[in-house]
């Protein structure tokens, strides 16, 4: 199929085009779909054994390169280029790290593939892992995905037993076995180098970088930490080619990537579609319009700064540069729709008292803006106690918190409470005037 | 220091289990083995007591401050017994804008306990959580280890009752988006309705 594709010099940005298929997510939401026995019966492991016993490492690495695969993250960083920056083979143990301690407020999508296709992360570490001569794949899966983890593990070991995974895998001569580990509940431990920490049983504060994790990660070795969909994507890639993923999307942003909307709309879940669709085609056309007046929506997790639900934004193509230029960014590709009735300071308030509960502490910036002031001042204006120049020193923290910190906790903090007062500095303006918000509506629940 | 009182050694009869979780991990990484050992305690006995801490230090030749450290960073492991069922709201972006504020103080009122405290019986433990990662289908609401979504104010007191007489349900599970109609045929059903 990637022969059919590959005629056609117009590149997919669209889930309506025909020519589109899903990947990812084919095997999501079937009943046992997680068991070996069904993934066998539909492709299972074909990609791996492809890669391993006839290409070379280098081969896989260049495919993933020409793929044009970035970081599925947030940070979008090109994926075969960070598996490159893997040192020569020393005879030191190293080590592929999937980072599957998804915790972004707006994103679940790796959650859905650990519970219901964990072989595909499992063949999609095998080809990482061999692509970057590293024989042990770890997967680190935050502690309430305890579905996910369980499912992982009977995976893991069926895989095992099937011979999958262990010494020389399809005759190919690489050894290869994968150690599920569990957190317990900590954002910060989404981000790599506190990962690592974690990981190695110290507590999940970030690490000094250079050197970067390729140089010595877990235990000093050289790693390379993965999200779970940059992982599973490579499946895809080997299976279908590089030029099937890369004639899909935009210039800067190739193939296909899973979309979560939540928030005021009808029917909101994870959908998969190829790079450069609109946010006008997903919320409408897919997740069935907003449920009610909307106002605003975050465009990739509660760190992207939020845009208004106008056709300016929602026209706007869902690649990592088509966001950049609308002032945000792609982040992991959850999207919270915002009623119009929600009023967006206390809104603000939830996302920074999420902030603050899930700052590491390391840095005084994080610890005494992020978890201590800005909180105050949010519960200051939110219950209407708000008063003239508050604003001013809300914007006067921000600019001061950001930049600051050891990694990007602390501006991932900031960058949604300037937009919003950017874009809504109405009612934070009315909220301070009047000590009531200019939406009082607090009655949200279902019955 | 102060002594502790003697209990029977959690890990004292699971030689095998303790094998088995330090054989995931390299000869060179025991270490890692710390946050399995807490999870192992914390599930049996819902909660890390100092005890307990002392023994895994002992297992791994960490000092039990460090064990300490680790614990007291992450925000499921606890040092006071939680109830037999644990119940855990998301408190986030997505959650509350699905009404998880107002499911949080319906559980207060019907529980009698605000967050963080556990009933005199020992049965219900109420605190709020951050994103539990479950936006698409909330909000969400997790009982021990499970999660039940869309979570509405009648299946909220439907799911209460059912725990007051002890008998857990199945969860639901919905996921919307790509898996609409597709969960017992294996057809996909692409929605495709147009933009109004």
């Amino acid at each position: 199929m990637s022969d059919a594709v590959a005629d056609k010099p117009q590149a997919i940005t669209s889930r309506h085009d025909a020519r589109y298929k899903v990947t990812l997510y084919e095997h999501v939401g079937i009943d046992n779909a997680w068991t070996l026995d069904y993934y066998l019966g539909h492709e299972g492991y074909q990609a791996a054994k492809q890669a391993l016993t006839t290409m070379q490492p280098e081969d896989v690495v260049n495919e993933v390169k020409k793929s044009g695969l970035r970081g599925r993250g947030g940070a979008g960083f090109p994926t075969g280029v960070k598996w490159s920056f893997m040192p020569k083979p020393d005879g030191r143990q190293r080590f592929i790290l999937c980072n599957a301690d998804e915790s972004e407020p707006g994103s679940f999508k790796d959650r859905y593939i650990l519970e219901d296709d964990p072989h595909q992360l499992i063949e999609g570490l095998m080809i990482a892992g061999y692509a970057m001569h590293a024989t042990i794949g770890i997967v680190y899966i935050r502690g309430e995905y305890h579905l996910g983890y369980e499912r992982l593990v009977q995976a893991v070991k069926d895989a095992r037993e099937a011979g999958y995974l262990g010494k020389d895998v399809f005759g190919s001569g690489f050894d290869f076995d994968i150690i599920v580990h569990r957190g317990a509940g900590a954002y910060i431990c989404g981000e790599e180098t506190a990962l690592m920490n974690s990981f190695e049983g110290l507590r999940g504060n970030p690490r000094m970088k250079p050197p970067f994790p390729a140089q010595a990660g877990v235990y000093g070795r050289p790693t390379t930490i993965n999200n779970v969909t940059s992982i599973t994507s490579a499946v895809h890639i080997i299976k279908h080619g590089a030029e099937w993923f890369a004639s899909m999307g935009t210039e800067d942003s190739k193939g296909t990537k899973l979309y979560q909307v939540s928030g005021c709309v009808n029917r909101p879940g994870v959908y998969e579609m190829p790079m450069g669709a609109t946010f006008g085609e997903l919320i409408y056309d897919f997740a069935g319009g907003p449920s009610e007046d909307a106002k605003a929506f975050i465009p990739g997790g509660s760190s992207t700064p939020l845009m208004p639900f106008t056709d300016e934004f929602l026209s706007a193509p869902m690649s990592y540069d088509g966001i950049a230029k609308k002032g945000s960014m792609l982040g992991t590709g959850g999207v919270i729709v915002i009623p119009k009735e929600k009023c967006i300071v206390n809104f603000m308030w939830n996302c920074i008292r999420f902030y603050a509960h899930e700052s590491c502490g390391k840095c005084t910036p994080c610890r005494e803006g992020v978890a201590t002031w800005m909180p105050k001042m949010f519960q200051k204006l939110v219950v209407g106690r708000g008063e003239a120049g508050d604003l001013e020193l809300i914007e006067n923290m921000s600019s001061n918190i950001k930049g600051t910190g050891f990694c990007v906790h602390a501006d991932a903090a900031m960058w949604p409470i300037d937009a919003s007062i950017k874009y809504f500095r109405d009612e934070y303006e009315y909220l301070i005037e009047h000590g009531v918000p200019k939406y009082p509506r607090t009655s949200w629940w279902k019955d | 220091m102060t002594e502790l009182p003697t209990i029977k050694p959690f890990f004292a009869d699971k030689q095998d289990l303790v094998d088995e979780i330090l054989g995931r991990y390299p000869d060179y990484g025991q270490r890692s083995a710390v946050m399995p050992l807490l999870w192992e305690v914390q599930r049996a006995e819902r909660h890390i007591n100092e005890a307990r801490i002392a023994e895994i230090a002992t297992i791994l030749d960490m000092h039990p401050t460090e064990v300490k450290g680790v614990m007291s960073f992450y925000s499921t492991y606890h040092e006071q017994p939680v109830g037999k069922y644990h119940l855990q709201v998301c408190a986030t972006l997505s959650c509350s804008l699905a009404g998880s504020d107002e499911m949080y103080d319906y559980l207060v009122d019907e529980l009698g306990i605000v967050g963080g405290e556990t009933d005199k019986a020992g049965r219900f433990s109420l605190q709020k959580v951050e994103c539990l990662g479950s936006c698409g289908t909330a909000p969400v609401l997790q009982v021990n280890d499970t999660y039940f979504e869309c979570v509405t104010r009648s299946r909220c007191r439907h799911l209460l009752d059912a725990m007051r007489a002890d008998t857990l349900p199945e969860p639901w599970r919905e996921r919307g988006g790509d898996n609409v109609g597709c969960r017992k045929s294996q057809t996909r059903q692409i929605p495709r309705c147009r933009r109004r």
